[in-house]
């Protein structure tokens, strides 16, 4: 299986120096992109046998990278679970851009580097020892760069290029600190000996602080968010639907695999910083998709408050596991790695719906948006299915997570620790305020697009995208569909990669009757997403033939009726700033909201403007202080460039005794 | 495991507790004052049926004086104050409500934290919980008057703190019955002296703002 | 034999609350209009005014897309469903293990992520502050009711409502705070949800002020016959929960005989009466607040929420 995998891997590779010299013309989009899917789909096949079999693990060591280590690569549960994600999302994604690809300008700057950034992710899954694995990890964040700047013409695109790049440098050189603590004096870096060695609790408490940062920059954990929400949504939209659906999730893995596999055990003090760190990453994170204005860039930020779900999860996975419960650990387990697969599931369809609509319009900001219902019904069909899903509404699958989560929450007054037994309800309070607040987004992001009347002359004008990408998409749908009426067949299949990562797993769920969840047995709470769907389908569709057949089925066509006084001006409905107005006023202070209102003096008839901005807290109150600071000491440093050689040797010279001194008192 | 004399106990300290936050919630003097005698009633309830259980005679009396004074001869007084000064509308906070909620709770949180901490030893689980409940309601007095600009809510945060005393004071059996008249007592008079303070910054600053006052401290900058 | 039994029994239950749901509403009405010394329509008139408007043709704006036609019929089907699986006179339903407390509450919410959608589709400013608003009371308002969830579940160890109401009929409840604050969590939650006063009101057209009618506004016909059905059904569902959790009484047990479950029938109607008249008194004796209080009013509820569920660990760790 593994040598399957790394020949795919090498494949990918192979096809992206192929389009490198590939001619320009409008075949290469195709035999590249057609050729990514079908490598992908092989990936996930591979994934899909290892779990379905339950294959022991297997590893490889090929003689590449550093001499006296080699390459180790292995697929166990693990890997093979985001190994079968990483295939669907990419997958979708490469299906998509067949025919989302023949919009671009110019091609041969996203080719190249396209089947390359998902061979470098597979690499990252498959790969056993910290040199492979922060190599490929390096490879992954510049191939994702060089693919954010397709459109480098654009001033904004450069700007987040840069962020994004000064941010996956933070990001490796944490990692590299990590997996230099964790292999210790012993300097042992395949992940066979980092998992053999024993260290104590204050040493892996460190380790997973780094792993949070650095793991966390990748997924967008806040602080180190700030880069996500621009850099996503500049790539084109089968890369945003990628780096949002499946790196976010590459970098889960590599959270999951350290701490949870190669770590040992933690101090339960270690947890809360976790779980507070993903549950106000995700309210935040919503709060921000609310008030966004760019298509694109809600679903970005909702990409960060999934990934504050998901690390709330694991966070409770890591308290369960330092208190010895590996059953309840894994019920946490299974809900974060479900999250992650139905997060994958359905932000990268609603960031190709976003691509059809950019194509579609030209327009990414919603305020321009509108009415598209009637023009592309069913990318509106389609982008339904994944709102109802994101926002974690039965019976579709984003409710099963959540629901796993909040049982996962029921269970913390067995946890120890009374500190733990308030935060974890409290924290699962800012959950359910984080679902409820993705609905909110939701209605509006999928309100303002497609219902409505049209805003602007391209939305009015708007025609349904091509096979290709609606093929993707309700593909996608399909899935999320599947997974939400189905969720036992995904929860045993997890199974195997949950036992690794927290010692045990939750009992098979597929002989239960009528396809419902009982995670616990003993406690005996259950959710049948087959049922409800099934009883909201006949109940609804009963309800309407009845209606129909005893009572009227006239409809007449009339203009709207808007209390008597129906506006033709389209500019008159709620737009996406007066749709998130009540809840900019509700949560001002953590968005750092500001209305300003500008009237004109009484007989000036100048019109009136009203303007309302957010800011993030993270830039004022973090990253701006730690700019002006490195600019200073650039500044002083400066000065270092104009010395005489004497200075300059006795710096040299104070350095080194410096050392020695450092030396002679370390030891 | 259910005990009614425990539950009942319980739920009036419990109750407490919620008054105290329903104050924090008030936008409105007037209703801010009908809490406050609410709270006074719960009280009253509460230490009168510690009385009955713990078979404390003294207790009733500690309990009439709550519903005397707390419940009916304060609201009433300081209903007529702030009619007279106009002001039965307004309570000008400092924080928002939300965020001074979302305080309280953290600090509730805490005491009970810590009670569970530090009294694991204590042999009745009734006094425990009693000391949690009535640190909750001694900090989230505390938090009202810290929150609020307005003398006379700061007066009922005062109060709500004693209140707080009181019940810590009953459920702890075996506290002698000066304590408790010296508490009523001490109420009494920092609402006397904070009622003739009230008129002093009335009468010189036309506002019962307390932060009127630092105009003339030199402390307000602006 | 057993099973066709249960059948019957889960679809009396959903039957039930359908035929109940509209003659709540018209109690209310009832009992609102008489505390306001006026004579009120009859108590059977949301009946007639659902067969009335089911029999009139629909007038669709001229934009308004297929979302606005199915909107209905899937707002009624979600609430129903819900509404079928709360426990009103019997527990341990055939169905009852469909879906748990939090599975009803994110069915509510499916509920108004439809009518939401709904109310934006044709377009109109109203549409959308409705939509706008209603959201931002949901906002609040689930996770206050996902609190109370909490704090109900770990008192009774389960999520599952027959779990919890079998729970609450037994001894080992008593008196606990947790569950007073948790009541009146739910109350408020239940007031927003339902467009009450404080918080909407159910009776006004009046354009600033509504929510719950400004999203509604451009449904006609059987489409509006549906949503009011779908908002009765709410408010018997909610009143039918706050009877079960904190009210058990009379509720047969699983596997009960006839005597029980029409004990538990006259049980239920007798709730229901209780409930719609005291909703009737509270709408009458509170003013409705400003739109921007309601985020306070029920962030009060979510307090009470985080607070019960705190509080419970007090209690626990005797």
């Amino acid at each position: 299986m593994i040598g399957a995998g790394l020949t795919i891997v090498g494949l990918l590779l192979v096809l992206s120096l192929a389009a490198a010299v590939l001619p320009n013309g409008p075949k290469s989009p195709v035999v590249v992109y057609g050729a990514s899917t079908a490598l992908c789909s092989v990936l996930a096949t591979i994934g899909f046998a290892v779990l379905a079999a339950s294959a022991d693990p297997v590893g490889l060591i090929l003689p590449i990278g550093l001499p006296w280590l080699g390459a180790h690569f292995r697929i166990d549960g693990l890997s093979a679970f985001f190994l079968l994600l990483l295939g669907i999302g990419g997958a979708a994604a490469s299906l998509y851009a067949i025919g989302y690809g023949r919009h671009e300008h110019e091609p041969h700057r996203t080719l190249p580097f396209y089947p390359g950034f998902l061979g470098a992710m597979a690499v990252v899954i498959l790969s056993d020892d910290a040199f492979t694995f922060l190599l490929s990890w390096e490879v992954m964040s510049l191939l994702s760069w060089a693919l954010v700047l397709t459109h480098h013409r654009a001033e904004d695109t450069r700007q987040a290029g840069y962020l994004y790049l000064v941010m996956a440098g933070f990001g490796t050189m944490v990692l590299l600190l990590a997996f230099g603590l964790m292999a210790g004096s012993g300097g042992s870096y395949d992940f066979a000996a980092i998992r053999e060695t024993g260290r104590n609790e204050m040493l892996a408490a460190a380790v997973l602080m780094l792993m949070l940062l650095g793991a966390g920059s990748k997924a967008g954990l806040m602080p180190m968010h700030v880069w996500l929400p621009v850099a996503h949504p500049a790539a084109p939209s089968h890369v945003s639907a990628l780096m949002s659906g499946v790196m976010t999730k590459v970098a889960i893995y590599g959270f999951v695999r350290v701490v949870f596999d190669l770590l040992g055990p933690l101090p339960w003090w270690a947890s809360p910083v976790v779980i507070v760190a993903g549950a106000l990453t995700a309210v935040i994170g919503i709060l921000f998709a609310i008030n966004d204005g760019d298509g694109k860039r809600v679903l970005a930020w909702s990409t960060i408050e999934n990934v504050g779900i998901i690390f709330a999860g694991l966070g409770l996975a890591v308290a369960f596991r330092a208190n010895a419960m590996p059953g309840l650990a894994a019920l946490a387990m299974t809900a974060a790695l479900i999250h992650a697969m139905n997060h994958m599931l359905f932000k990268s369809l609603l960031f190709m719906v976003a691509g059809a609509v950019l194509n579609a319009t030209g327009r990414r900001d919603l305020d321009a948006l509108g009415g598209l219902i009637h023009r592309m019904p069913v990318t509106a069909a389609l982008a339904l299915v994944g709102v109802t899903a994101i926002s974690a509404l039965p019976p579709l699958n984003g409710f099963v997570s959540e629901w796993l989560m909040f049982q996962s929450v029921l269970q913390s007054p067995q946890l120890a620790q009374p500190g733990l037994q308030f935060l974890v309800p409290a924290a699962g309070g800012v959950l359910a305020l984080t679902a409820a607040l993705a609905a909110t987004a939701f209605v509006r992001f999928f309100g303002v697009i497609f219902l409505g009347r049209a805003r602007s002359d391209p939305a009015a004008a708007a025609s349904e995208v091509d096979r290709w990408s609606l093929g993707a998409m309700a593909g996608l749908a399909a899935l999320c569909i599947l997974a939400g009426v189905l969720p036992g067949l995904l929860i045993d299949f997890v199974g195997p990669a949950v036992e690794i990562a927290s010692g045990d797993r939750l009992v098979s769920q597929t002989s239960n009757a009528w396809f419902t969840l009982v995670p616990l047995p003993q406690i005996d709470s259950s959710y049948s997403g087959f049922l409800v769907m099934a009883f909201v389908a006949i109940v609804g569709g009963g309800a309407a033939w009845t209606v129909h057949r005893i009572a009227s089925r006239g409809v007449r066509r009339g203009p709207a009726w808007d209390c008597g006084f129906p506006n033709a001006d389209p500019i008159t409905q709620y737009g996406a700033g007066s749709f998130a107005q009540p809840i900019r006023r509700s949560f001002g202070p953590v968005v750092a909201a500001r209305e300003t209102v500008f009237m004109p003096p009484p007989g000036d008839p100048s019109a009136a403007r009203h303007a309302a901005s957010t800011t993030d807290l993270a830039w004022r109150h973090l990253y701006t202080p730690l700019i002006a600071l490195v600019g200073a000491l650039a500044t002083r440093a400066n000065s270092l460039q104009f010395l005489t050689i004497r200075r300059y040797l006795s710096l040299v010279f104070g350095t080194l005794i410096l050392l020695l001194v450092g030396l002679a008192t370390w030891n | 495991m259910p005990d009614l004399a425990f539950d009942i106990a319980h739920m009036l300290a419990g109750s407490l507790v919620l008054v105290s936050f329903m104050m924090i919630y008030q936008d409105r003097l007037s209703a801010l004052l009908n809490t406050f005698a609410l709270q006074a009633l719960l009280l009253a309830a509460a230490v009168g049926w510690q009385a009955y259980i713990q078979g404390a005679s003294h207790l009733y009396a500690s309990a009439g004086i709550a519903l005397v004074f707390k419940a009916i001869i304060v609201p009433w007084a300081l209903h007529k104050m702030i009619q007279r000064l106009g002001i039965h509308r307004e309570v000008e906070t400092v924080v928002g409500v939300v965020p001074t909620m979302l305080a309280g709770m953290g600090l509730v949180a805490l005491s009970i934290l810590l009670m569970l901490q530090l009294t694991e030893t204590a042999e009745s689980a009734l006094a425990r919980e009693d000391l949690a409940f009535s640190l909750s309601v001694i900090l989230l007095g505390m938090l009202m008057m810290v929150t609020r600009r307005n003398a006379v809510s700061q007066v009922v945060g005062f109060m709500s703190l004693e209140n707080g005393l009181i019940l810590a004071t009953t459920g702890a059996q075996g506290m002698p019955f000066v304590v408790e008249i010296s508490v009523a007592f001490s109420v009494l008079i920092a609402m006397i002296v904070i009622g003739v303070f009230l008129f002093r910054i009335r009468e010189r600053f036309d506002s019962v703002d307390t932060e009127a006052i630092e105009h003339f401290r030199g402390e307000k900058r602006s | 034999m057993e099973l066709i039994g249960n059948l019957l029994l889960q679809g009396v239950q959903m039957f039930l609350v359908l035929v109940l749901a509209p003659g709540l509403t018209g109690l209310v009405r009832k009992a609102k209009a008489r505390l306001t010394r006026r004579r009120g329509a009859s108590v059977l008139q949301p009946y007639r005014d659902l067969w009335r408007l089911m029999q009139k043709e629909v007038i669709l704006a001229d934009n308004a897309s297929w979302l606005f036609r199915v909107s209905p019929y899937m707002i009624v089907a979600a609430t129903w469903v819900a509404a079928s699986l709360v426990p009103t006179f019997a527990i341990g339903l055939e169905f009852s293990w469909t879906a748990d407390f939090i599975a009803i509450v994110a069915l509510l919410g499916s509920a108004r992520f439809f009518l939401a959608l709904a109310g934006m589709d044709v377009g109109t400013s109203f549409g959308g502050i409705g939509s706008s608003r209603e959201m931002m009371i949901g906002a609040f308002a689930e996770p206050a009711m996902l609190l109370v969830v909490f704090t109900v579940s770990l008192v009774a160890g389960s999520t599952q409502l027959s779990n919890v109401v079998a729970f609450m009929q037994s001894d080992a409840v008593g008196v606990r705070v947790s569950l007073a604050m948790a009541l009146v969590a739910l109350v408020i939650v239940a007031l927003a949800e339902n467009a009450r006063i404080p918080v909407d009101n159910p009776a006004t057209h009046l354009e600033l002020t509504m929510v719950h009618e400004a999203m509604v506004l451009e449904y006609s016909g059987r489409h509006l016959a549906m949503i009011e059905l779908a908002a009765s059904l709410k408010l018997l569902l909610y009143v039918a929960l706050i009877g079960a959790i904190f009210l058990p009484f009379g509720i047969g047990p699983a596997g009960t005989g006839f005597a029980g479950l029409a004990a538990g029938l006259v049980f239920f109607l007798v709730k229901l009466v209780g409930g719609g008249l005291l909703l009737a008194v509270l709408e009458t004796s509170v003013a409705k607040m400003r739109v921007f209080r309601v985020a306070e009013f029920l962030g009060a509820a979510l307090m009470l929420g985080l607070l019960g569920t705190l509080l419970l660990f007090v209690s626990r760790s005797l």
